[in-house]
């Protein structure tokens, strides 16, 4: 970590939907240190597996996924010089279109806060307690895991 | 006693979301936990042949020689899908 301030950091799972832009404001809070913002939002598609997604819910194990989230944004704190990370992961029903997850990381340059930022989207999507059900035209179905997203998450262990 | 939770297709199949155990007899981690539950017998035996299922013990991941004693809040879920 840079010496100093402590990391300016944020947790939230929640239904209600974010703005990115304050979002991204709160994360610099103005603090002239940061030279580098990344960003990563993820969104309910219309198509999955080869089906229509007309919407669909998630669902979590609350107090595991909190804990999870942020124990995953610890270690990047540990492998990166990063002055701030906020993630907020929605759940509940929602539609095509709709924001899911947002991840964003403030450093000084732009390396150290891409991989972090990317860093924790892979560890959140392998470790972190959530779970999607989409409905499509055959009805609902529960979302089965990727191994590319295993396969992204093993390259960073070390 | 143990508070144990299913999540997922895994609380869909057993119909059953959490439920309040006492430490089986005998039953020293989750791996023990695991046999006793498919030993209900009916739906309960699919918890043997879920792909890749996953366990936590207080809320963090586990394994099957994760030990358990009474208190402890255990967690069967399929493989997690956020993001």
């Amino acid at each position: 970590m840079g010496a100093g301030k402590p990391a300016n950091v944020s947790v939230s799972v929640r239904e209600a939907d974010f703005d990115t832009g304050a979002e991204i404001a709160a994360l610099r809070a103005g603090d002239p240190r940061i030279g580098a913002v990344a960003c990563f939002v993820g969104l309910v598609r219309d198509i999955n597996d080869g089906a229509g997604v007309s919407e669909m819910t998630l669902e979590h194990y609350p107090g595991m996924t909190e804990k999870a989230l942020e124990a995953i944004v610890a270690e990047a704190l540990t492998r990166w010089d990063v002055y701030g990370v906020r993630v907020i992961h929605r759940v509940g029903r929602l539609l095509p279109t709709d924001q899911i997850v947002l991840v964003a990381v403030s450093s000084a340059h732009r390396g150290e806060a891409f991989a972090a930022c990317e860093f924790v989207m892979d560890y959140l999507k392998t470790r972190a307690p959530f779970w999607k059900r989409e409905v499509t035209p055959d009805g609902a179905r529960w979302v089965d895991a990727r191994e590319t997203d295993d396969s992204a998450a093993e390259r960073w262990q070390r | 006693m143990l508070k144990i939770l299913y999540f997922a297709s895994l609380r869909e199949t057993l119909g059953l979301g959490a439920e309040d155990l006492p430490l089986p007899p005998g039953v020293h981690d989750v791996g023990g936990l695991l046999a006793a539950l498919v030993a209900r017998g009916g739906d309960w035996q699919k918890l043997a042949t879920v792909k890749n299922l996953r366990y936590a013990v207080n809320q963090e991941m586990a394994r099957l020689d994760t030990p358990l004693r009474a208190g402890d809040e255990v967690a069967f879920f399929p493989p997690v899908t956020g993001g």
